[in-house]
């Protein structure tokens, strides 16, 4: 495995409207043709951490206000959108953002923005060898395919723009169990076939840590657990809250769980 | 039977004159979800601009138009980045009447520097143009007029449907976000198309001008006739802002020639309430597919 | 006596019912009695002719700026025929009073009431359509109530319009200026307090919920439609009422200046005053009617001193340009407009000089 670090996170806060602060201090590293899951549950940060990467704050009055982003040893943090995928950061986001006016084939052509006027025949080819569904469906409004069609397009339409690193929130969200099967095992092919760095956000704590080399859990805007993805996969902790696969058979009372557990939330 | 005949060809020439001034107003519509009041003045500047550089700067019509339509297109520049640009994520209404002030604005600034009287060009179309059937005439400027209008027509349905930029146009208008995180340059998409409409609008404030004369209110008033144009066909058609147009300049001349002429100013808004009742989304507008 | 109330330095209400209070503190209460007497006590009588003519203006633009703003602030439907709708109010209460010959004092509500019937048809078509849509059907109203009021020549007059007599209550003649200012202004008081009420009341939760989402209200058990109608009907009762009176007031009107100028001209006042805000409503009609006669007496003056009457011609369009002008940096630097900066003035002084 390659040692070179694509991304590093150094202790990023993320306030949103200058009051309202989502992480608290985040750090972690992804090195060059790894996958990465980012594990936690709702409200923990994770798709802010994503925001942060890609620079999508902005457009939710977000801001980075301390610590630093480097991707590839520069720093790109509170960077414009157009200038973060233009160096190959490219986010799939949650909940399968289709155009729904243009079809399959003009939404997956929208990926090319970031090389514009570059031949991209070859890989519409390459989206849809890995997504064959797609290729019954180009002509036809995205607006009426169904949810795996559309998450497929989502992440092909990514894979149109070439990128260095993607960034992967929830593909599993509302998808039917088997399918969720297909899209990592594709997922898994991208990174494997095409050396993209991958950084996958999920709920569904199994599949991601399947396909990934290294995983973070995130809680409460903080990480607070960090391992090998095996390791992870081994945790009690893990096991019992993100797999649901306890150590003992029968889930835990929440009483006896360690202190980080018990979440507080205010908003 | 020559009386219909006449009001058909007129009707028609009308319709493509409107279809043509709304081709601008689709375009903003299309990329940015603005409704812009301004249409008309916007037309109105292009008009003035060819006045003053070919008839009082005296610059061979060539140069004059391509200057005009440089200048329009810088302009419509200029207005997104400073009046529209900090108004995204505002509400429609504020939107709305930011361009309604805009108007005003530019309104008062032709009327001080042109004054409240109609101009006209120097003659510059060629006699060749204009067409004969019989009894029935069309002017030089209505032929002209259609074939820019089917020309832009064919011009922006293909780079709307085929050419990157196009398709990214229509990214931004139908999903910002998305669009921004496969990193569509939404300003820059927002610019040029504000920029593109500026310089249509000021083709067809030109076109406009050589027939009714060139007037500040005269050409204001048309570019609120759009509305009715642009909702007829569909906000976002620009095959429909052409129909539309056909239709509404056909009603109009049929109602003035057999009704009464008072009555032909606002038959496109009678027009235009029954339809939205019964087609809530025009004639071939995109109905929102909400998905819940 | 209850114990006085002052701003709490915290949130310490205890029921819904408290956050429904109009008034947070009593003294809140006691500027405003302060304020109507000095309204009604001392303005009629220190102001001048002029400046009376000015302020029943205001009064008159306040009560129809504050209907529109229930429409469009409240219930969040655009209409761009405020001013056609205040044009059928004035027409209606001048073919009332002249054909009907019904006394002053019915025939301004009772022209609020047909403006309101036709406000409701006007806003069927909000039934199917939504934003932008309606906003051009409310275009089309505004030109075709200006056809009407211009062609139905038996009614209207047609474009000589309508001589208007003179108000009278209890045999007292109201045609002077600063007897109908007592009129506009009992008139504009008791309009606004029936608004501020009303949007404390089921109807104007219902408005903001459908305002704020409409199909999430529809959800939740409101009917959106005759919701939608009725914020119509009052928005057009309040347009009417106003034309009613300002028909009276100048006692001839012509379909003129009922255009899409007004109609624009009232939906700058709110949002210069502040879209969903009740006082709001009253600065904006109060700041675009001073903007109005500033401007006039600004061209007035320099043409006056351009000796060469061929500059001052080519002058009095700058005053459409300064009109868009303002209403442009409104937008652009205070979208949340007048009330929200007189807010900020309140609470930096209410906070002085701890303004944290």
């Amino acid at each position: 495995m390659q040692d070179n670090i694509r991304l590093l996170i150094n202790n990023i806060s993320v306030v949103y409207s200058d009051v309202i602060q989502v992480l608290k201090g985040v750090s972690l590293t992804i090195r060059e043709g790894q996958a990465v899951s980012l594990l936690g549950s709702n409200g923990a940060g994770k798709t802010t951490t994503l925001k942060a990467i890609s620079g999508l704050l902005k457009p939710e009055n977000g801001k980075v206000t301390e610590g630093s982003i480097e991707y590839d040893g520069k720093p790109v943090q509170n960077s414009a959108p157009e200038e973060i995928t233009r160096k190959g950061i490219i986010q799939v986001l949650e909940g399968r953002q289709e155009f729904k006016y243009l079809t399959v084939e003009e939404n997956l052509r929208v990926g090319t923005a970031t090389r514009w006027g570059k031949p991209y025949q070859k890989d519409l080819e390459l989206v849809y060898n890995y997504f064959p569904a797609l290729l019954a469906r180009k002509k036809s409004m995205a607006g009426y395919c169904s949810g795996g069609e559309l998450q497929m397009l989502v992440i092909g339409r990514a894979l149109m723009a070439h990128p260095k690193l993607l960034l992967l929130d929830e593909p599993s969200l509302g998808l039917a169990p088997l399918l969720v099967k297909e899209i990592f095992q594709i997922i898994k092919r991208i990174n494997q076939e095409q050396g993209t760095t991958l950084m996958v956000v999920e709920q569904n704590a199994n599949m991601a840590l399947q396909i990934a080399h290294y995983g973070y859990v995130m809680e409460n805007g903080k990480i607070v657990l960090e391992s090998n993805a095996k390791d992870l996969m081994e945790n009690p902790d893990v096991k019992e809250f993100y797999l649901g696969t306890a150590a003992s058979g029968a889930l835990k009372s929440y009483k006896n769980v360690k202190a980080y557990k018990r979440r507080k939330r205010w908003l | 039977m020559e009386f219909f005949l006449q009001l058909l060809v007129s009707g028609i020439s009308l319709g493509f004159l409107y279809a043509l001034s709304a081709l601008g107003f689709v375009m903003i519509f299309k990329s940015s979800s603005v409704l812009n009041f301004a249409h008309g003045e916007l037309m109105a500047i292009g008009a003035f601009l060819f006045l003053a550089l070919s008839a009082w700067a005296d610059l061979p019509i060539v140069l004059a138009f391509v200057l005009t339509l440089a200048g329009s297109f810088t302009l419509g520049f200029i207005l997104e980045k400073f009046f529209l640009r900090p108004l995204i994520g505002e509400a429609l209404i504020q939107v709305i009447m930011l361009t309604l002030g805009l108007a005003l604005m530019f309104r008062g600034l032709l009327l001080f520097i042109f004054g409240g009287d109609i101009h006209d060009y120097p003659e510059f179309l060629p006699e060749a143009l204009s067409m004969q059937w019989g009894n029935i005439q069309i002017p030089g400027v209505f032929v002209a007029a259609i074939i820019i209008g089917i020309l832009f027509l064919i011009l922006f349905g293909f780079f709307f449907k085929y050419s990157s930029q196009g398709i990214y146009m229509r990214s931004v208008a139908d999903n910002q976000p998305a669009a921004l995180s496969l990193g569509v340059h939404v300003r820059r998409v927002f610019a040029l198309s504000w920029a593109i409409a500026a310089l249509v609008c000021a083709m067809s404030g030109i076109v406009l001008g050589i027939i009714n004369g060139i007037n500040v209110h005269e050409l204001s008033s048309i570019g609120l006739k759009v509305f009715p144009v642009v909702i007829l066909g569909g906000l976002d058609s620009i095959g429909g802002a052409i129909l539309g147009g056909v239709i509404i300049g056909l009603l109009e001349t049929f109602t003035g020639g057999y009704i009464s002429t008072s009555l032909r100013e606002i038959i496109p808004y009678i027009v235009l309430i029954f339809i939205l009742m019964v087609k809530p989304y025009g004639l071939f507008g995109l109905v929102e597919i909400e998905r819940v | 006596m209850r114990k006085l109330q002052f701003h709490p330095c915290g949130a310490y209400k205890t029921s819904y019912f408290e956050e429904l209070h109009i008034f947070s503190t009593d003294f809140g209460r006691l500027w405003m009695w302060i304020g109507i007497v000095l309204l009604f006590g001392v303005l009629p009588f220190i102001s001048n002719a002029y400046i009376l003519y000015v302020v029943n203006n205001m009064g008159i633009y306040a009560i129809a700026a504050v209907g529109l703003n229930l429409l469009i602030g409240f219930t969040g439907q655009i209409s761009l025929g405020h001013g056609a709708f205040f044009g059928v109010g004035a027409y209606a209460g001048a073919i009332l009073a002249t054909k009907a010959g019904l006394p002053f004092y019915i025939a301004v509500p009772l022209a609020g009431v047909m403006s309101a019937a036709v406000g409701m048809v006007f806003g069927l078509p909000s039934a199917r359509l939504k934003h932008l849509y309606l906003c051009i059907a409310t275009l089309a109203g505004q030109f075709i109530i200006e056809y009407v009021l211009v062609q139905w020549e038996s009614l209207t007059g047609g474009a000589m319009g309508i001589v208007v007599p003179s108000a009278s209550l209890f045999g007292i003649d109201l045609g002077n200026d600063r007897a109908f200012f007592y009129v506009i202004y009992f008139c504009f008081v008791l309009m606004t307090w029936i608004a501020v009420n009303l949007i404390r009341t089921r109807i104007g939760r219902a408005f903001i919920a459908i305002r704020d989402n409409d199909r999430a209200a529809e959800g939740m058990g409101i009917p959106i439609f005759p919701y939608k109608l009725l914020s119509f009907a009052i928005s057009s009762f309040y347009a009417g009422f106003a034309g009613a009176l300002y028909a009276y007031y100048t006692m001839s009107i012509t379909p003129e200046p009922f255009n899409l100028w007004l109609s624009i001209e009232y939906i700058a006042m709110i949002i210069i005053g502040g879209l969903g805000s009740i006082p709001g409503s009253v600065f904006g009609a109060v700041f675009i009617v001073s903007l109005n006669e500033i401007l006039s007496h600004l061209t007035e003056y320099l043409m006056n001193v351009g000796v060469s009457t061929g500059v001052a011609i080519t002058i009095a369009p700058l005053r459409e340009f300064v009109y868009g002008l303002a209403i442009v940096l409104f937008i652009i630097f205070e979208p949340k407009g007048l009330a929200e900066v007189w807010r900020i003035v309140r609470s930096s002084f209410r906070l002085w000089p701890f303004s944290y």
